[in-house]
This record gives C-alpha cells, structure tokens and sequence, in this order.
C-alpha cells in the first residue's frame, strides 16, 4: 500500500514504534444495566493528536468521552492517560476538560464569570485569572461581550464561550462533544478551522465526538470509526476514505460502490475478480485475500468515469449499461448506471466544463471504466 | 365562532367576579366604616386600623403568626427542596413512586385530618401545644407545596450545567451552591412564598396544634367574630388580604419571568 498524505505530514506519532500513547482505552467495556455501551474496546491516542470519534448515534463514542471525563466509570478494563490509571479520579480532579454539546454554559453568570469558574476552583490569583480570561476572550474574539450573559448571545459566540471556558485551564486533554453540532453549515465552517487553528496554537489533545464525517476528515489527524461499541478501523482521513479496513467502514464512509465477488486469480502485481454481478475486475490494491476468497470490491463513485463509448484504455476494468438516474448537484453530476443483471453503478463526474458536447441522458447506453488502482478489495 | 364579547358573556364574567370578589370588596368598604355597627355605612374613617394597632391582642397575634409563617416556611423550604431534589435525581432507587405520592398526599389531605394526626403525635410525644408546635404543623403541611414547585423546575434542569461546573474542578458541594442553587433560586423563592402565605393565612391546623400564648392571627380574628364582627377585624382581614395579595403576585410574577427567560434562552439556543 502506497503511503497516503494526511494534513499535517510530519505529524505521525503512530506510526513511529517508540512513541507512548498518551490516552489508551484497555479493553474497555461498558454496560448499562442489559445494554452494552462499549464492548472491550482498545484505543490509542497520541499527545497533540486531533483524534476523531466518529459513528451514527448510539454508537457508544459520547459513552467513550464521558469516562474519560470521568461522568462514567468503565464496567471493565482501565483507561489510562499519561500513564496513570483515572479509575475512580472523580471528574473535578482529572487533568481534562470538555466542552458540551449543549455548551452547558451557566446561565446566572457573564460570559467571564463562566469562563473564570474553572480557574476560580483552582485557586488561582484574581489578577492572573483576569489576565487568562482576558487571554481567552481574545483568543476566541469575544472581547466585547465579556460582561454580557449566555441568553444574550448567539449561537456561534455561545460555542465560542463553551470553548474558551474548557480550554481556559490549560486542560492536558480537550474533549468535544459534537462541538458544531448546533452551528448552521456555513458558521460550522469557518469554526471547524478555527479550531484546528487553535488546537495548533495551544498545543492540546483534542479528543472530539462527532457523528458527522465531513467534520472528522476534515478536523482529525485520525479517526476511530465506532459501530456497536466497537472500533472498526482507526486511521487517517485519507486512510479511512481510501482503504476503508472493511465493508462497513467503506459503506460508512462516503459514496461507495460495492462489486461482491470471488478472487480468481492472485500473483504479486494485484488479483484478478470475478465479480457476482458478470464483471471482471482487474485490481492492484488485493491486500491478503487469496485466491477463491469471497471479497468486495470497493470503488468510489468519482473514480468511476461514464461515457457513451468504450474505453479506449485497454487495462482499464469496463462494463456497459444504461443511464438509470441522473443527480446534478452543480459542482459534479452522479451517474447512476445500471449493468446488465441490474447492479446500479455510481459514478460521479466533476463538472470542470460549463456544457459537454456529449451529454449522456436518461436510458442512454453507457460505459463504466475505472483503473486497477482505482478500488480497494475488502475482506471482511 | 364570534371573538366579541356577546351579552351571555359579559354577565358570567361579571357575576362569576362578583360571587368571588363581592364579598371581599365589601369587607375592604367596611373595614374604612365610621360607624361601628358592622353593616351601617356611617361615612369614611381610619380609626379603626388605629384601634387595631392599639389592640394588644390582636397585635400579639400578628406578631405570632408573622414568626411561625417566617420560621415555617424558611424550614419547609430546606426540607421540600431537598426532598425535590432527591425525588428528581435518584430515580433509580426502590419505591420512588410511592415515595413522590407520599410527599404529594399533604395536598389532597383534609386539613382536620392533618391537624388531628399532628395533635394526636405531639400529645403522644408530651410536646406543650404552643408555638413549636404550630410552627412544626405549618412546616410539616407547607413543606410539599415547596417540593412541588421546586421539583417542576428541577425536571428541566440541564444535568450538564453541574456536569461542565465539576469538569472544571468544582467539587459537588461547590457545584450545587455555586451552579444548581443559583439556577432554580426563582423556584425556590416562589415556594417559600407560597409556604409564608399558606401559614399565614391557616386556621384549620393551627387551630389542633396550638396552645396558650401562641395564638395566630386568624384564629384570633375566629375567636372575636364569634362574639360580633367589629370593623376593626375588618381591618385586620384587609391588610391580611393585602400582604397574601403581594405574596402570591411577588411568586407568580417570579415564577413567570423565570420561565418566559427559560424558554427565549431554549428558542435562542435551537436558533444558535
């Protein structure tokens, strides 16, 4: 497997044998009464990683954050951060702070009040603690609200109130719980580099919960995709889009089509696919699957080119259907093309041209083709 | 269907104050009577609130009922907000419900009842009727009315306000008095009106559980207008209906600010 990019390239702390994790979840697991929340869970995150929790609601991920924080104890298995073991550390003497999904910011106090309670607990000096706040409210460009109180503010300027009192005291570790969560698409933007920028400039851990891929690949140096309480692939954006582990991570994640097949044929450069639907497909990117495996193949849609004629590169894998849908989004059109035994193929074109001279249309016969390179074959 | 007022309506409205108020209003017109004779209009006067100030037992009275209503309804308010808060936090504990239908029962319970049952414990614990006495009953009967205002709030508390208080370090006692307590003060200002004016104005109960020298004010007013109804107990009943009147005003106006606050900051927040 080719090396893929991720945003931040020099950053890779799990990749390198000698590193110690900073957060590790042990075999974790957690029951609520006859329900399992987390079953035996294993995770590993690295000091100054911007770590992702991603998965469909009820998935366990905010059970993960909230024994972390130390709202929850863990049924079995030890969560240890730093080294140390937090089993029975109440929440108010652990070295993490979190800033709520509902922002959970008190009412009856000013947006400094709310952002000086945590330093106040600690005990700290009154003019160091106007000196943080003050720090603070510029860091998240709330100057001029200071004295104002939560019902006066906006959504946007209330997140941004959430943030600063949680990473007011230095926490070692930020937890977010789907911190955008309540921002329109527009503001949800802008605020996610806002907080990749200030995860940067602090130099924090950031541990994020979040059911919204976009935000994780974004975001996140990695991701831990969580379905059932369990973790079913940890890795990279690029990683997790373009080598999903299995079939539920590539169906997760993004568009994807999903060719069930048999390996026919395997040697150094790649695996021959017999695929169920009548195409064979040529593959590059075999992993371990051996011949007379039953596998997937998985390509995404914008690998997959359409036309109205055959392929003229011969290496390319091909087969011939009709236009069964079309989606036009603007920006790239969604083909749906659908082969002979009525597999419907996705194939997305981006729309670099204001008008083709060979527009494809509704029934039309039409040629998929993508490269050998172009799709991941997925054992499980 | 017709948003004007027709004729039928105008007279329920009118007749329906009328049987509520009529009687209280005429009590007010007559407490400024110059006559003494109850029910003779004798032209405008004052002098009876002066009589009244000058009445040594009805000003011992007063100053009897003011102290129990202060010292209940300061207690019944400790005891009913704890009581809410454990009925709306542990939820998962054996016989809850029976538990929230017991601290209820007191407000469906005849008053002669609870005043029986009272009197009957405190004859059986050799308690002196007098003032501790009553003020136990008035704490015992308001305490509930406490719980059920403050509990009504405390369902819509958002856990995660003591949660985010404890993240940043504050213990569990700091969190409840720097964070809970502030946040449904509202609430538990209104029960303790509530609980003031309802012992203020009680004369079933206190009248089972108290003794000689602590008489309340109503069951002295009870006592006098056996003998005649003079206007200096109309007096009397006209600043007991004002101060239950700015009582239970202050409360709902408390309550409603509260709650008109509470939901622009849910609308603000669904907005944000």
């Amino acid at each position: 497997m080719q090396s893929l990019g991720s945003i931040r390239r020099d950053f890779a702390p799990w990749n390198d044998q000698a590193a110690k994790p900073y957060i590790v979840f042990d075999q974790v697991t957690k029951r609520f009464g006859d329900f399992t929340a987390v079953n035996n869970l294993s995770l590993s995150i690295y000091e100054r990683e911007f770590f992702a929790l991603l998965g469909a609601s009820g998935c366990g991920k905010s059970t993960l954050l909230r024994m972390l924080a130390g709202f929850e104890e863990p049924t079995s298995g030890r969560i240890l951060l730093d080294g140390q073991d937090l089993r029975g550390i109440p929440p108010y003497r652990r070295p993490v702070n979190m800033m709520f999904q509902s922002y959970a910011l008190f009412p009856h106090m000013s947006v400094e009040a709310n952002i000086a309670f945590g330093l106040k607990q600690e005990g700290m000096e009154a003019s160091k603690i106007a000196e943080r706040v003050a720090e603070m409210l510029k860091l998240v460009k709330l100057e001029q609200f200071a004295k104002r109180k939560p019902h006066q503010l906006s959504g946007g300027q209330r997140q941004r109130v959430a943030l600063a009192r949680s990473v007011a005291k230095r926490p070692k570790v930020l937890l977010l719980d789907e911190p955008l969560g309540a921002l329109d698409k527009k503001l949800r933007e802008e605020t996610q580099f806002e907080l990749m920028d200030l995860q940067q400039k602090l130099g924090l851990t950031f541990v994020v919960v979040t059911h919204d891929q976009e935000e994780a690949m974004t975001m996140a140096d990695r991701i831990a995709i969580i379905d059932k309480g369990e973790v079913m692939q940890v890795a990279t954006p690029a990683e997790v889009y373009e080598a999903p582990g299995s079939r539920f991570v590539a169906n997760f994640v993004g568009n994807v089509n999903m060719f069930e097949g048999t390996v026919t044929a395997r040697d150094a450069s790649g695996a021959s696919i017999d695929g169920d639907s009548g195409i064979s497909i040529r593959t590059e990117n075999a992993g371990d699957a051996q011949a007379g495996a039953k596998i997937a193949y998985a390509v995404r849609p914008e690998k997959i080119k359409v036309s109205s004629r055959p392929p003229m590169d011969i290496d390319s894998n091909a087969a011939e259907g009709e236009v069964y849908d079309i989606a036009y989004f603007g920006d790239m059109t969604v083909y749906y093309v659908k082969l002979g035994n009525g597999l419907v193929v996705k194939a997305a074109s981006l729309n670099s041209a204001r008008l083709t001279d060979d527009p494809l249309t509704w029934n039309d016969r039409a040629w998929i083709s993508f490269k050998p390179d172009s799709g991941v074959v997925l054992t499980r | 269907m017709n948003a004007s007022l027709s004729r039928f309506n105008i007279a329920s409205i009118v007749l329906g104050f009328a049987f509520l108020y009529l009687p209280i209003v005429l009590l007010i017109v007559f407490s400024f009577n110059e006559s003494k004779l109850v029910t003779v209009w004798g032209g405008f006067s004052t002098k009876w609130y002066v009589a009244m100030f000058q009445n040594r037992g009805l000003m011992d009275a007063a100053w009897v009922t003011a102290r129990v209503a202060f010292i209940s309804a300061t207690v019944a308010t400790v005891l009913g907000t704890m009581a809410a808060l454990a009925l709306t936090r542990y939820t998962r504990f054996r016989g809850r419900l029976l538990f929230s239908g017991m601290v209820f029962a007191p407000l469906v319970m005849p008053e002669v009842i609870t005043g029986l049952s009272l009197l009957l414990l405190f004859v059986s614990m050799g308690l002196d009727r007098g003032f501790l006495t009553v003020t136990l009953a008035h704490i015992t009967f308001t305490m509930c009315f406490v719980a059920v205002v403050v509990q009504s709030r405390l369902v819509t508390f958002d856990r995660s306000l003591e949660e985010a208080a404890m993240d940043l370090g504050a213990t569990p006692v700091t969190t409840f008095f720097q964070v809970t307590l502030p946040v449904i003060l509202p609430a538990i200002i209104s029960g303790w009106m509530l609980a003031f004016t309802l012992s203020l104005d009680d004369l079933v109960i206190a009248s089972f559980t108290s003794g000689p020298g602590a008489t309340t004010l109503p069951m002295k007013i009870y006592s006098q207008v056996r003998l005649g109804v003079t206007p200096e107990i109309n007096a009397v009943c006209t600043l007991l209906i004002a101060v239950v009147t700015v009582g239970v005003i202050a409360a709902a106006i408390v309550n409603k600010r509260r709650e008109v606050q509470r939901q622009r900051d849910e609308h603000a927040a669904q907005r944000g």
